[in-house]
């Protein structure tokens, strides 16, 4: 800096003050934003396949050692009319993003307030599914969930049995639920009790309950799950999201079309 | 050099800024559950001190003095969003980890310190080295909390099983406190005591003394 020793050099200067803070703000955004944009694609790759994991952890079939676009290779992306439950051809799934499309008035619904008991307020006309195949068969369904617990949105995934009616595991990717206690949503002892659950009762509403304390053994056991101390709340985000995304509003159409399918072939 | 090495040194053991000074306590009590966070913690963290004492130091003869402090949270401000943009695009799992304490190291009171103590009154070399310096003071204390941590608290380091868990058929029963935020607090405090013991030059005077009054004096 040739001018800062010379004598005269007011560094306290209103001038002075203008010309840094505008300097540093400029460079200083020049920075960030080329960041931003550079390591852009990198950053969404990363999400891409963090999702892709997710729904192989949910699936139960993820193994660490081997490259996970690899192991998604026996799943198959299928798009979903939520209102219909019939699938969706002429849309490529890989192309549609979900996100984007609750957003997007063309391409989404408002849910109404007697249904919305997620507390999500917009959903996609149309969901991705991810369907599990083995040798032609499908052996899980895998969906996109999402719904208020108490501080946050949570997001995840719910794998159905092939009968569209029993819960093969559950999962969540995104969340900011208090640290410690309403966290344990995301770890495994309190995951692993999901599986076997039954989603309806014998009139076919949802029937999905994270109870408070622990599950009592009773008729109802089928659809229970332990609540989380400290974390009533969450938990009622759980119970509210599942029972919404399986019911008429949500994926209910869908599943009962896979429940009829099975039982025709059954 | 002498100095150089002075600089780089002395804020690893004699002027430690977590365990002398007692700064950057929130960082160091989060994300030292296991190893390999804070690990990714501790290179993010001194190149953010490093680099912006280096930036802040270079045009520190024209920061007129009414925005200082504001310039300088800026320059930090803008290394750290690039930092935490870096770490989400190489080291994407790790990051969800870390999750907003990158964001945090904005306001750790170790860089705006070094930046207001030194780059704002030496040249940017210096400055650089002393963010590595200070940095690397950090990372020795973060590196050695989470070792312990992790090691008595989850029976593995980075990751990889060194004590047998018992609910893996093993022997070590896993601490959970050491998992908790208090046990950092703790090992910190553990630390803080061994360091001034063996260095007694690091004991602060106390603030008050008692001392008995004779009869004298009171009257």
């Amino acid at each position: 800096m040739p001018d800062d020793k010379k004598p005269g050099f007011n560094r306290d200067s209103i001038g002075n003050t203008l010309v840094v803070a505008i300097g540093v703000s400029l460079v200083c955004s020049v920075l960030v934003s080329a960041a931003a944009i550079v390591l852009r694609p990198l950053q969404e790759a990363n999400q891409a396949e963090f999702r892709q994991r997710i729904v192989l952890e949910v699936a139960g079939l993820y193994d660490p050692d081997v490259p996970v676009v690899e192991q998604f290779g026996n799943i198959e992306t299928r798009l979903v009319d939520l209102e219909s439950g019939s699938y969706v051809e002429d849309v490529d799934p890989q192309t549609f993003d979900a996100e984007a499309a609750a957003n997007d008035p063309g391409l989404s619904v408002n849910i109404p307030k007697e249904e919305d008991i997620a507390k999500i307020g917009r959903r996609a006309v149309y969901a991705p599914v991810y369907v599990v195949m083995d040798g032609g068969e499908p052996q899980q369904y895998i969906l996109p969930v999402r719904g208020k617990g108490l501080w946050s949105t949570l997001y995840g995934y719910l794998s159905v049995e092939p009968d569209g009616k029993t819960v093969a595991g559950l999962r969540f990717y995104e969340h900011a639920e208090t640290p410690g206690l309403g966290d344990q949503i995301e770890k495994e002892p309190w995951l692993s009790q999901w599986p076997g659950k039954k989603l309806y009762d014998e009139q076919g509403d949802p029937q999905i309950e994270v109870v408070r304390g622990s599950v009592q053994s009773g008729p109802g056991e089928i659809h229970q799950v332990d609540g989380l101390s400290g974390a009533t709340l969450t938990a009622n985000g759980v119970t509210y999201l599942v029972r919404y995304w399986t019911g008429s509003h949500g994926f209910g159409p869908y599943l009962a079309k896979i429940s009829n399918e099975a039982n025709d072939n059954g | 050099m002498a100095e150089t090495k002075k600089i780089i040194l002395d804020p690893v053991v004699d002027n430690n800024p977590v365990m002398l000074q007692v700064l950057g306590i929130c960082s160091a009590l989060a994300v030292t559950t296991s190893l390999l966070p804070a690990l990714l913690m501790c290179i993010a963290m001194t190149s953010v001190a490093a680099l912006s004492g280096a930036a802040i130091s270079t045009i520190r003869n024209r920061i007129p003095n009414n925005i200082r402090i504001i310039v300088q949270i800026t320059i930090i401000a803008s290394f750290v969003i690039v930092v935490d943009q870096l770490l989400k695009a190489y080291a994407f799992e790790t990051s969800k980890q870390l999750s907003v304490f990158v964001g945090l190291i904005i306001t750790n009171c170790i860089i705006l310190g070094r930046a207001e103590a030194f780059a704002s009154s030496n040249g940017p070399g210096l400055s650089f080295l002393d963010g590595i310096g200070n940095g690397l003071g950090y990372s020795a204390v973060l590196l050695v909390v989470a070792t312990l941590r992790e090691l008595f608290g989850a029976g593995s380091l980075f990751g990889a099983e060194i004590l047998k868990l018992t609910s893996n058929g093993g022997w070590y029963e896993a601490n959970g406190l050491m998992l908790l935020p208090p046990s950092a607090f703790f090992i910190i405090g553990l630390l803080i005591w061994a360091v001034r013991t063996a260095r007694p030059k690091q004991v602060e005077k106390p603030e008050y003394q008692i001392h008995e009054v004779h009869r004298t004096e009171v009257l």
